[in-house]
């Protein structure tokens, strides 16, 4: 059997080694925060012309986290590239011949991933939250006010596990670009447009951005988010179903198919 | 040493690899061929544990792959110059194979020097050529210092110079007792490097045999005399009951005599040799003799590997040149 | 005909190709050699029009490649397996070169028949193997039914099968008087390809020849003699006289006798005199590849390193791995010239038996000494 420790080092090495790694990770923490800032600055001026129900249900602590629709898309990116580029560049043979128990392989690859990904996900969420803040002027809430510090930390587990979900789906595909082509467009679109869409709103608030992002949200149901069967601790719980469903997926096909 | 027992792949309907069953032994050059399609790369591949058999197994030195502790310490592989990622430097992509079966740091220095790439070790292996990204695998192969080793057409993109060391490389790790299995499509290539042939067409083992057994079963061989006595020695080789063709130039050629017979049959009758040479045919004769007798694979051959049906007149009246066995290529056992 | 005079091309300080003039003849194939870094890529490069040279010209039946009349149906090249759109079809692809050439769309379906892909044309190529996508280019550079042809490692890629093929094609197309430049690094596949040579190191020329002169210029002819069996003695005097003789004679692995410096009927009269039976007299060339050697060392820019050993046998300290395997032998990958003489003959292989035992540089007459009275 290899050696588990030997493993994650050599997976620590693969991913600070390529210069990937840096910049969609810079990309997630900088497109999140300044997506934040910028909105969080736009509503404390604009905030007398919102409409008086979404004055009534706003989210300070939410509002910050407004960057994390396009921030979440370099985490993605960051996810698919971990696994994707092993078989683009075809290393994957030569990562297998050195490593070949599949389940060392691919859970070794995803705890160093994940790791870094999720400390890289509550930087982001903390740095969003109190820039936010602080531009908000007197529409701004507190760290120590309700739910706010799990929103916030949940924010930063959000951007990890979405990471982690595209590592697993990224090993069921085996492609960087088909992954890539399947999970931008549906983070990005097909998942906002299904949700506002009546009929299909049932079945979209079960998808893992729309279900995992209910942890960010201190008052519910903010800003006309929409209502939800399950609370901020449900819809995580289905973002981590979907997260262990993609890397069982990938595990067994990782462990069943020619490489 | 790996055996091979049995091993079958099918994909869908389409049988790979037939029930193959041999040893690659160690202290040698074994040599793999067998024509496109013919199962070389899935065979070599399962050996790696990187596909899975549909039946039957692969030993390596006795162990089956994924029960191996830390395999790049007993086996090393070459599959194809695309194995390592062109983002990360070279010295970067061989210390997390290092690492990944503990073998310390330093060996990545080495095996760069080895292959001669030290000078470009940090750099990223995305504009390596063909042939720096070959050494860059061979590299990857040596990095254990394994007794079992894989080459897969090592000589891809090599320059003369690569070529040389590549093969006096492999002669030598074979002579300090290691197993070395190659693959190539170089007939010529391989006749200088390989000792032992292990042979398959459509999947199934055609031959497993020296190579020397080889070319002798699958070609004319003949030997070639010239005398300032012509006429005595052919009137002596008559008498000897032997069969003489003649091919001008003062050249008779014969079949099914040694040239030890031969050289004691004109002491005796006092004839003076100006030359007394066996030829044979090349490896590459042998292999198209071989490959040509099965009739299974010649069915199957009509697809896109086969040379070109529409043409036989580009290349039958060289097959009869070359098939002779032009001086300077035969030898003699 | 190409003929290149003078032809110079610098990058910046470097200078890729200096003052290079040579002329590739119809009806012979050239092959054209040199280490990587020589600047043969660039000088096929500039006879194709894809690079202009710094000083110095090179023509095509007496044209600048740029202004020859409808090139496709003059030049022929194949440069890189890979210069194809991979969405096209393989039949796409030469259509669309056909037509930029005014070639008849019935010719496309010809070459396809003649490489052998006539099953797979309608395939788009991004699926194609590096033999299938060889057998494409070469099928391209055939379309306009060229005189002159340009192959860049043709074999690449290509099975037994079709490598013998090439090799027939290419000796093929110059018996019908064309003209036929390959460039290779296999020198065993250009032995029985090429007729004549063109070879440069660092950018110059340092060989124009026909490959049998170029052979026998860089290295010595031998003729391999073995004794009869039985006697030890005879062995010893016939190597004595041969030497007395005036020829150098050097020990096999197998026993035999390896001359240089006399002719066969010389070493059959010495033979005789010295009244010794003979068991082979033959006649050798040592190889392509051993001339090559010798002519380019020291103008080969990249180079792996010689003790190679060095590092596979250190790794003692470490304490991993099999550090039990036998006494460093680096006379064998340290190839001393000796070593570069004739390869063995296959299954002869001296490595597999005797490791440790290069190639002897003179006889040792106590050693496998076996001859008897004879004639």
């Amino acid at each position: 059997m290899a050696s588990v420790p030997a493993v994650l080092t050599s997976e620590w090495t693969k991913i600070r080694t390529v210069s990937s790694t840096v910049w969609t990770l810079i990309s997630a923490f900088v497109v999140t925060v300044a997506m934040g800032a910028a909105l969080c600055a736009l509503m404390n001026s604009q905030f007398d012309d919102l409409p008086p129900a979404q004055r009534a249900t706003f989210d300070p602590t939410f509002i910050s986290f407004s960057g994390m629709v396009l921030g979440q898309l370099a985490m993605v990116v960051f996810g698919v590239l971990v696994v994707g580029t092993e078989y683009s560049s075809g290393m994957i043979r030569t990562s297998l011949a050195a490593v070949p128990q599949r389940g060392s392989f691919l859970f070794s690859k995803v705890a160093v991933a994940g790791v870094l990904a999720l400390v890289v996900g509550i930087v982001t969420s903390f740095v969003a939250f109190f820039l936010g803040q602080a531009l908000l002027g007197d529409h701004r809430t507190d760290i120590g006010a309700e739910h706010v510090l799990r929103a916030v930390v949940g924010g930063g587990i959000y951007m990890g596990l979405i990471g982690i979900f595209s590592m697993g789906a990224a090993t069921m595909l085996r492609s960087s670009m088909l992954s890539l082509g399947i999970l931008m467009p549906f983070f990005f679109l097909v998942s906002q447009i299904l949700s506002a869409v009546p009929g299909a709103k049932k079945v979209a608030r079960y998808f893992p951005d729309q279900a995992g992002s209910k942890i960010m949200q201190v008052v519910p149901d903010a800003m006309n988010s929409g209502t939800a069967p399950y609370g901020p601790w449900g819809g995580l719980g289905i973002l981590l179903a979907w997260v262990a469903a993609a890397l069982l997926g990938g595990y067994l096909v990782l462990k069943k198919r020619d490489a | 040493m790996i055996e091979l027992d049995g091993l079958t792949k099918r994909f869908g309907n389409k049988v790979a690899v037939d029930r193959l069953s041999c040893r690659v032994r160690p202290g040698m050059v074994t040599g793999f061929l067998g024509p496109n399609g013919a199962g070389k790369s899935t065979t070599m591949r399962m050996m790696l544990d990187l596909d899975n058999p549909t039946s039957g197994s692969v030993r390596i030195d006795g162990k089956h792959y994924r029960d191996l502790d830390e395999p790049l310490k007993h086996i090393g592989a070459l599959l194809d110059a695309k194995s390592m990622h062109g983002g990360r430097s070279a010295y970067n992509n061989l210390l997390c194979l290092a690492q990944s079966n503990r073998i310390p740091e330093s060996r990545v220095a080495e095996v760069l020097d080895t292959v001669g790439l030290t000078a470009v070790a940090k750099k990223k292996s995305k504009g390596f050529s063909l042939g720096m990204g070959q050494r860059l695998g061979i590299a990857a192969a040596l990095l254990g210092d394994p007794q079992v080793l894989l080459f897969d057409e090592p000589v891809n993109g090599l320059d003369p110079e690569g070529i040389h060391w590549i093969r006096n490389l492999m002669k030598a790790l074979a002579a300090e007792g290691r197993t070395i299995f190659v693959s190539s499509h170089l007939m010529s290539e391989m006749a200088l490097t390989a000792d032992h042939l292990i042979v398959i067409g459509q999947g199934r083992l055609l031959a497993d045999m020296s190579m020397a057994d080889f070319i002798h079963q699958n070609s004319r061989s003949y030997v070639r005399l010239r005398s300032p006595q012509q006429e005595r020695l052919r009137d002596v080789l008559h008498e000897a009951g032997l069969i003489v063709v003649e091919t001008g130039g003062g050249i008779l050629e014969i079949d099914g005599a040694t040239t030890e017979a031969l050289g004691e049959l004109a002491a005796q009758h006092q004839i003076v040799l100006h030359e007394l040479s066996a030829q044979r045919a090349s490896l590459e004769d042998a292999f198209m003799q071989m490959t040509a007798d099965s009739v299974e694979y010649h069915a199957h051959s009509d697809h896109v590997a086969a040379p070109p049906p529409a043409g036989p007149q580009w290349g039958d009246q060289w097959n009869e040149r070359t098939g002779g066995g032009p001086a300077g290529t035969g030898r003699e056992v | 005909m190409i003929e290149a005079v003078g032809l110079t091309k610098r990058y910046g300080a470097k200078t890729a190709v200096y003052n290079l003039s040579f002329q590739v003849r119809p009806g012979t194939v050239t092959g054209f050699l040199g280490p990587n870094g020589s600047g043969k890529s660039t000088t096929m490069r500039m006879i194709l029009g894809l690079d202009q040279p710094t000083s110095g010209h090179v023509t095509i039946g007496g044209h600048p490649f740029r202004s020859l009349p409808n090139a496709p149906r003059q030049v022929g090249a194949l440069l890189d397996a890979k210069a194809v759109h991979g969405g096209r079809s393989a039949r796409n692809h030469l259509l669309s070169l056909a037509q930029l050439a005014g070639i008849p769309a019935a010719r496309v379906d010809e070459v396809l028949g003649v490489v052998g892909l006539q099953d797979v044309a309608r395939q788009r190529s991004k699926g194609f193997s590096l033999g299938m996508g060889q057998r494409l280019g070469i099928a391209a550079a055939l379309l306009g039914d060229p005189q002159v042809l340009l192959f860049d490692e043709p074999v690449n890629g290509l099975d037994p099968e079709g490598i013998l093929w090439v090799r027939n094609l290419m000796k093929m197309l110059a018996s019908e008087g064309r003209t036929v430049f390959v460039s290779s690094h296999l020198m065993s596949e250009m032995a029985l390809t090429a007729e004549h040579l063109i070879v440069i190191g660092r950018g110059q020329l340092l060989a124009d020849m026909n490959v049998k002169d170029f052979i026998s210029a860089n290295s010595a002819d031998f003729a391999r003699v073995r004794v009869a069996e039985g006697v030890p003695e005879r062995r010893e005097k016939l190597t004595a006289s041969l030497t007395e003789a005036g020829g150098q004679v050097m020990s096999e692995p197998d026993g035999a006798l390896r001359i240089t410096g006399l002719p066969l009927p010389r070493i059959s009269d010495v033979a005789h005199e010295a009244d010794v039976r003979l068991w082979e007299l033959s006649p050798h060339q040592a190889s392509l590849e051993e001339a090559y050697m010798r002519m380019t060392q020291g103008a080969v820019d990249y180079r792996s390193t010689a003790d190679q050993k060095a590092g596979l046998q250190q790794p003692v300290g470490h304490g991993y791995g099999q550090p039990d395997h036998g006494a460093p032998q680096p006379q064998v990958l340290e190839a001393p010239q000796q070593n570069w003489y004739a390869p063995p003959p296959p299954g002869q292989n001296p490595y597999a038996t005797a490791p440790a035992e290069p190639a002897a540089a003179t006889a040792d007459p106590t050693e496998r000494d076996t001859s008897e009275d004879a004639r």
